[in-house]
C-alpha cells in the first residue's frame, strides 16, 4: 500500500507519538524513537522541498467530511516554508529536549514527548492545509495538544495559565474563526487556498474590513493585541515548549494562517481596493511597538523573549498588511527568519535556567564568561531580533522595508524603524550585561557553575549557526518566498 | 350577552364545560398540594378529564350502541375512542400504581410525604 | 392493551394476513421478493424486545437475565440495520400491524427518519445493556437485577414503537410505555433523591403525555383520523380553525415537555443525576431525542411543515420564531447553569438541556439546511452525551460518586476512561474533527444562510460556555490531586471501557466522515419537507 507523500508527512510525527506511547518508562527508546520520528520527517520534507523547487507537482489529497467539506492536503511555497522551520527544528529541539528533561528531572516525560509529537503533526496539518476546514481543524487540534505541554508542571500556576491560554485561543478560534471561515462559505460557496483569493465579487464594503476582523481576531496564535496575553501565561510551559511551540510551530501556526488567509482567501487585490481593510496595518504596528515597550520592563528573561515574540510576530501582520509583493515575501522570509533567532534566544534560556538556575534579566551579569556558547548563540539570536548583519533577521526587515518604501506606506516604514531602536533597547543590554559586567562572587546563592549539559550547547550552538546561514544562503527560502507572491526570483 | 344565550351555549357544550372544569380542577391539584399522595389524586382527575373528552366526542345523537346486527340503518356511536380510552385508563392505573408505589418508597425514606419537609431535608443535605 | 396485543398478534400472523409493501417509486415497482422474515421486520423491531422484557424478568440469577437481555439487545439492532438498509435502498415501507390496513388499523410507517431514530436507539440500547453487566452488578442489588434489565428492554421497546408507529394514538402507548418504565428505571437509583426525581417525572411526564392525548383528541375530533398520512391530508383543510389551532398547542407543550424544551426542563436535571448511570447514559442518549423525533413529525408530516412554523400567531411572533426563542434561551440558560453544577451528572444533564435547545433551534429555523442540522444533531449528541455519561459511570462504579471531588485525580488513576471523556467532551464542545463539529457547521451555515447572525453569535458564545463546564470537569480529573487517604482507585473494568471507547471512537469516526448521518439526515429532511410520510 503506498500513502500518499502529504498524509504521510502528517502520519509520521503522528506514528512517533504512538511508538513514545508504548515506550513508557523507557526513557532511551522513548527518545530515539522521538529522534528517529524527527529525523524521518524533516527527510520528507526535504524530499518534498526538492521535488516542489524542481518544478514537479504534488497532487492534492482530499478526504470527503461533509457534502462539500473535504479534509484536504496540497503544497504551497509558504506551506513549505513552515513545514521546513518546524520540522527541521523539532530535530534541534527534541535533542535539547533531552537534555533539558533529563537536566531538570521534570516528571510525565512519556505525555511531553507525545503531546510534542502530536503537535508538530497538526503543525505539519496546518502547513499542508488546502482549504479553511483543514487548516481550523488542525489549528483547533495544535491548540489542544499544546494544553498538556502548557500545563506540564501541575498545580495551580499551571492550571491558572492554562486557562488563559486555552481560554483565550479557543474562544477566539470559535468565536471569531469560525464565524469567518463559514460566512466565507457562505459567500463564495468555497473555502480552498486559492492564488488570487476567493472573495473578490462576493464581499462587498465595508464587509470586508469586518471580516478581516474576524480572520485576523480569530487567529489568535498570531498574537495580535489585545489578544496576546496567552502567549506570556504559557511560559509556565518547560522551555523546550516555549522554543519549539511558542517561538515556532504555534506561533508561527498563527502568522502562517494570517498570510495564508490574506493572500489565498482574500487576495492582495481586493485588500488593496478596500479602505476598510486598512486597520490591520495600524493594528499590526501598534503591536509591535507597545509589545517591544512592554518587553523593554520585563524582567524574567521568558516573559521579555514572549513579548519580542508578540511584537515580532506582528511584524509578519504589518509585512502581509503592506499588501506589496515584496513586503508578503518578507513576511515569509521573516516566519523563517524569526524561527530560527527566537528559538536560540529560548534555547538559551533554558541553558540558563539548567545551568544557574537563573531566570531573571537582572541576575545574568557576568555570566558570559561562565557559559560562553551559550551567550554567544544569544548574542546572535539577539542581533537577529534586531536585524543587524550577518542574521536571518536582516534580510527579512529588507525585504519588509523594500516593500513599504516601494507602496509609499511610510507609517510602516515608521514602525518598523521605531520597534528595531526598541528591539536593541532590550536585547543589547543583556548581551553587554553578560559579557562585560562583573559576575557576582560565589555564594550560598551563587553557587558555581558551568556551561549547560552538551545536548543543549549542541542544540542551541546549531540554531544559531542556523541564523547566520539562512543570512549567508537564503536562497531556497527566498525562492519559496517569492514564489509566493508569484515573483520570479 | 343575555342569560338564555350564555345558558345555552354552556349547555351546548356542557361537556367541553365540565372537561374543563375537571381539568384545571386536577392540575390546580397538581402544583399546588404539597402532599404526594394529594398530587397523584389530582394527576388521576386531570387524566380523567380527558378521559371524558375522548368519551363524549364519540357520542352522536340518537345514536346507540355499536353493537352489529343486521338491521341497516341505525346510527351507533363512534366505538373508536371509546376503545383508545381504555388503553388509556390502562394506562392511568398503571401511573397511579407507580406514582403511590414511589410515594411509599419516599415515605420509607424521608419519614414524609410532605414536599416542603422534603425540599428542606434535601437542602439541608446540601448545604451540609 | 389493545394495542399493544396487536402488535404481539403481528408476530404471530403469516404472510398471507400481514401486508407489507414497499411504498414504491415507480422505478422500484418490481414485486420485491420477500421472505417471511423480512416481511414481518417492522413487527420484529417491537416485539422482539417487548417480548423479551417478560421473559427476562423470569431469570433468576443476574447474568442470565443480562445475557437474554443483551441477546435481545444485539438481535433489535440487527432487525433495525435490517430496516434501514431496506429503506435506503427501496423507498419507506409500510406496515399493517395484524394485517388491518390503515388509516383504520395501527400502521408502521418506516421512511428513512424513523429508520435512522431505530437503530441509534437500537444501537444505543444495545451498547447500554452491554455496559449494564458491571454497572448494574454495582448499583442495583441482585434480587431485582433481572426486572431492572426488564425494565431497560420495556423502555428500549417503548422508544422504539414511538419511532416506527404511524398511529398517533399507538405513539402515546408507546410512549407511556418508555415513559413508564423509565420512571421505574429512575427510581432504582442508589439514593433517595431518585425517589424524588423519579416523583417529579411521574408528575411532569404524566402531565406532559396527556396534554399530548387532549392534543389528539382535538384533532381526532375534526378528522376522524388517528393515521399520520391520514392526518396529514386531512388537517390542512382545517388548519384555521380554532379547534385544530389549540389540538397543536398542547400537542407542541406535551411534547416539548417530554423533550426537556427550555422552560419544560425542570424534570430533567434531577432525574439524570440520580438515576442509576447506566439508565443516565441511556435516557439521556434516546429519550429527549425520541420526543424531538415526534414533535418533527407532527410538525412536518402531519401539520404539513415550514407553513405551519411560518405562520403567524399571538404578539406577531411565528412558531418557528418563537421555538427559536425558546430553544436559544434554553441554550443560554442551561449552559450557564451547566458551569455551576458540582455533580458531574447534574453538569451532563444541564448541558443536555442546552443541546436540545441547538436541535429545536435547528427545526424552528424552518429551512431544509436548519432541519437537516436539527436531526443530525439529534445523532451526534445522542453519541457524545452516551459517551460522557458511559464515562461518569465508569467514575461512578469506582468511586461511588460523580461529585467533582469524586473526579479527582481520576485523570491520572483511570486514564482509559478519562481519555475517552476528553474526547466526548471535546465533541461536546464542537471541536473539530468531532461529531459536535458538524453539528454546529451545519446549525451556523442554517443560522448565516437566513443572515441570523444573532443567533449564529449565540450558538459560537454557547459553544464557549460549553467549553468552560467541559473543562471544569477535565480540570477537576486531571488537576486536582489524589485525595489523600482515600480508598484505591484503579481504571474501571474492561466491560465498562470497551463500550465507552467504542462510542467516542464513533464520535471521531462521524465528526470525520460525516456522509453517511447527513446524507440520512438530508434525505430525511427531504420527505419530511415533501410533505406527507
Amino acid at each position: 500500500m503506498i500513502i500518499h507523500p502529504l498524509l504521510l508527512i502528517v502520519a509520521t510525527p503522528l506514528a512517533g507519538a504512538l511508538l513514545i506511547a508504548l515506550s513508557a518508562g523507557k526513557p532511551t527508546q522513548r527518545e530515539t524513537v522521538t529522534l528517529v520520528t524527527a529525523g524521518l520527517l524533516f527527510w520528507q520534507v526535504l524530499r518534498l522541498l526538492a521535488h516542489s523547487l524542481g518544478g514537479g507537482t504534488v497532487s492534492p489529497v482530499e478526504l470527503a467530511v461533509m457534502p462539500g467539506v473535504p479534509l484536504a492536503l496540497s503544497v504551497e511555497p509558504l506551506g513549505l516554508i513552515f513545514a521546513l522551520v518546524a520540522s527541521g527544528l523539532w530535530i534541534v529541539n527534541s535533542v535539547y529536549s533531552i537534555g533539558y528533561m533529563r537536566g531538570n528531572n521534570e516528571a510525565h516525560q512519556t505525555r511531553f514527548y507525545v503531546c510534542f509529537g502530536l503537535a508538530i503533526s497538526f503543525a505539519m496539518g496546518i502547513a499542508l492545509a488546502d482549504n479553511l476546514f483543514t487548516l481550523f481543524l488542525f489549528y483547533e487540534a495544535l491548540t489542544l495538544s499544546t494544553y498538556p505541554l502548557v500545563t506540564h508542571k501541575g498545580g495551580a500556576e499551571a492550571r491558572e495559565a492554562g486557562r488563559v491560554y486555552l481560554g483565550i485561543l479557543m474562544s477566539t478560534s470559535i468565536g471569531f474563526l469560525l464565524l469567518a471561515i463559514v460566512w466565507t462559505w457562505q459567500a463564495t460557496g468555497r473555502m480552498d487556498f486559492t492564488p488570487g483569493g476567493i472573495l473578490a465579487g462576493h464581499v462587498d464594503e465595508p464587509e470586508v474590513g469586518l471580516l478581516l476582523f474576524l480572520f485576523m481576531y480569530g487567529i489568535g496564535k498570531a498574537a495580535l493585541m489585545p489578544i496576546h496575553r496567552w502567549l506570556p501565561a504559557a511560559m509556565v510551559a518547560p522551555t523546550p515548549v516555549s522554543a519549539l511551540l511558542h517561538a515556532v510551530a504555534v506561533v508561527k501556526a498563527g502568522v502562517f494562517s494570517v498570510v495564508k488567509v490574506i493572500v489565498y482567501i482574500f487576495g492582495l487585490d481586493l485588500l488593496n481596493a478596500s479602505p476598510s481593510a486598512d486597520w490591520l496595518l495600524y493594528a499590526a504596528g501598534a503591536t509591535i511597538l507597545i509589545a517591544s515597550l512592554i518587553a523593554l520592563k520585563q524582567d524574567n528573561l521568558k516573559r521579555r523573549l514572549a513579548y519580542s515574540t508578540i511584537s515580532q510576530l506582528s511584524y509578519v501582520i504589518l509585512a502581509a498588511a503592506i499588501l506589496a509583493p515584496l513586503s508578503v515575501a518578507g513576511a515569509a522570509l521573516h516566519i523563517a527568519a524569526h524561527a530560527v533567532g527566537k528559538i536560540t534566544l529560548f534555547f538559551a534560556a533554558g541553558s540558563i535556567y539548567t545551568a544557574a538556575h537563573k531566570t531573571q534579566v537582572s541576575q545574568l551579569d557576568g555570566i558570559g564568561r561562565r557559559m560562553p556558547w551559550t551567550m554567544g548563540a544569544f548574542a546572535i539570536g539577539a542581533l537577529s531580533m534586531v536585524g543587524v548583519p550577518p542574521t536571518a533577521g536582516f534580510l527579512s526587515k529588507w525585504f519588509m522595508l523594500s516593500g513599504a518604501w516601494a507602496t509609499e506606506q511610510w507609517v510602516a516604514v515608521g514602525v518598523i524603524v521605531l520597534s528595531t531602536l526598541l528591539n536593541a533597547a532590550y536585547f543589547l543590554p543583556i548581551v553587554y550585561a553578560a559579557f562585560f559586567r562583573a559576575p557576582p562572587p560565589d555564594d550560598a546563592h551563587h553557587p558555581p557553575h558551568g556551561e549547560a549539559p552538551w545536548p543543549i550547547v549542541a542544540a542551541l550552538t546549531t540554531t544559531a549557526g542556523l541564523t547566520v546561514l539562512l543570512f549567508l544562503f537564503p536562497r531556497p527560502v527566498l525562492d519559496l518566498a517569492l514564489a509566493l507572491v508569484g515573483a520570479t526570483p | 350577552m343575555s342569560i338564555e344565550t350564555l345558558s345555552g351555549a354552556l349547555l351546548a357544550h356542557g361537556n367541553y364545560w365540565i372537561v374543563i372544569g375537571l381539568m384545571m380542577t386536577g392540575l390546580y391539584v397538581v402544583i399546588d398540594r404539597g402532599n404526594l399522595v394529594k398530587k397523584i389524586i389530582g394527576l388521576n382527575i386531570f387524566q380523567t378529564s380527558v378521559f371524558m373528552l375522548y368519551i363524549s366526542m364519540g357520542k352522536i345523537d340518537g345514536g346507540t350502541a355499536p353493537i352489529l346486527d343486521q338491521a341497516l340503518g341505525r346510527t351507533y356511536s363512534n366505538p373508536l375512542p371509546h376503545v383508545l380510552i381504555l388503553t388509556a385508563i390502562v394506562v392511568g392505573v398503571a401511573t397511579t400504581a407507580l406514582g403511590l408505589a414511589l410515594v411509599v418508597r419516599i415515605k420509607e425514606a424521608y419519614g414524609t410525604i410532605e414536599e416542603d419537609e422534603i425540599l428542606a431535608i434535601e437542602h439541608g443535605e446540601d448545604d451540609r | 392493551m389493545s394495542q399493544l396485543l396487536k402488535v404481539a398478534e403481528a408476530a404471530a400472523h403469516g404472510v398471507t394476513e400481514s401486508a407489507t409493501h414497499t411504498a414504491q417509486h415507480a422505478a422500484h415497482a418490481a414485486t420485491p421478493s420477500l421472505s417471511l422474515l423480512g416481511d414481518n421486520l417492522p413487527a420484529l423491531a417491537i416485539v422482539v424486545p417487548l417480548l423479551a422484557a417478560p421473559l427476562v424478568a423470569l431469570m433468576i440469577r443476574p447474568a442470565l437475565a443480562w445475557s437474554l437481555a443483551a441477546l435481545a439487545g444485539l438481535t433489535t439492532l440487527a432487525v433495525t440495520g435490517g430496516l434501514l438498509a431496506r429503506v435506503l435502498d427501496s423507498g419507506p415501507i409500510v406496515y399493517a400491524v395484524g394485517g388491518w390496513a390503515g388509516p383504520w388499523g395501527i400502521e408502521y410507517r418506516i421512511d428513512t427518519l424513523s429508520a435512522g431514530m431505530l437503530v441509534l436507539v437500537a444501537g444505543i440500547g444495545a451498547v447500554s445493556l452491554l455496559y449494564a453487566r458491571a454497572s448494574v452488578a454495582r448499583e442495583i442489588p441482585p434480587a431485582r437485577a433481572s426486572l431492572f434489565y426488564s425494565l431497560m428492554l420495556l423502555c428500549l421497546t417503548g422508544l422504539l414503537g414511538m419511532c416506527i408507529s404511524g398511529d398517533v394514538f399507538n405513539v402515546f402507548v408507546f410512549l407511556e410505555i418508555s415513559s413508564l418504565s423509565s420512571y421505574a428505571l429512575i427510581g432504582l437509583g442508589s439514593t433517595r433523591r431518585a425517589f424524588t426525581a423519579a416523583f417529579n417525572y411521574l408528575i411532569l411526564g404524566t402531565i406532559g403525555a396527556t396534554f399530548y392525548v387532549i392534543g389528539i383528541g382535538l384533532l381526532y375530533m375534526m378528522t376522524g383520523s388517528l393515521n399520520m398520512a391520514d392526518l396529514a391530508t386531512l388537517v390542512p383543510a382545517q388548519m384555521d380553525t380554532t379547534t385544530v389551532q389549540m389540538a397543536i398547542a398542547f400537542l407542541a407543550v406535551g411534547l416539548s415537555l417530554k423533550a426537556a424544551l427550555f422552560p419544560l426542563h425542570l424534570w430533567l436535571p434531577n432525574a439524570y443525576a440520580y438515576a442509576p448511570s447506566v439508565v443516565t447514559a441511556f435516557l439521556a442518549a434516546t429519550a429527549t431525542k425520541v420526543s424531538i423525533y415526534v414533535l418533527v413529525r407532527f410538525v412536518f408530516t402531519v401539520f404539513g411543515g415550514t407553513g405551519l412554523l411560518v405562520l403567524e400567531g399571538p404578539l406577531g411572533l411565528s412558531a418557528g420564531t418563537l421555538i427559536c426563542v425558546l430553544a436559544l434561551a434554553g441554550v443560554v440558560v442551561a449552559s450557564l447553569s451547566a458551569i455551576y453544577q458540582e455533580d458531574a451528572k447534574r453538569l451532563l444533564a444541564y448541558s443536555s438541556v442546552a443541546q436540545v435547545g441547538y436541535m429545536l433551534l435547528g427545526v424552528g429555523l424552518a429551512s431544509p439546511a436548519g432541519l437537516s442540522a436539527g436531526l443530525i444533531h439529534v445523532f451526534n449528541h445522542a453519541l457524545i452525551k452516551f459517551a460522557l455519561f458511559l464515562a461518569v459511570g465508569a467514575v461512578v462504579w469506582r468511586t461511588g460518586s460523580a461529585h467533582m471531588a469524586a473526579l479527582a485525580g481520576a485523570g491520572k488513576r483511570m486514564p482509559w476512561t478519562m481519555a475517552a471523556f476528553v474526547i466526548a467532551g471535546l465533541s461536546l464542545i464542537g471541536v473539530p474533527g468531532t461529531v459536535g463539529f458538524v453539528s454546529k457547521w451545519m446549525l451556523l451555515q442554517a443560522a448565516l444562510a437566513q443572515q441570523l447572525w444573532l443567533v449564529a453569535g449565540l450558538i459560537l458564545f454557547t459553544s464557549l460556555l460549553a467549553v468552560v463546564y467541559v473543562w471544569k470537569m477535565i480540570e477537576a480529573a486531571y488537576f486536582r490531586p489524589v485525595p489523600e487517604g482515600g480508598p484505591e482507585i484503579a481504571e474501571a473494568p474492561l466491560s465498562l471501557r470497551l463500550p465507552l471507547w467504542l462510542v467516542a471512537l464513533a464520535c471521531i469516526y462521524f465528526g470525520l466522515d460525516a456522509s453517511g448521518p447527513v446524507g440520512i439526515a438530508e434525505t430525511a429532511t427531504r420527505t419530511l419537507l415533501e410533505g406527507g410520510a
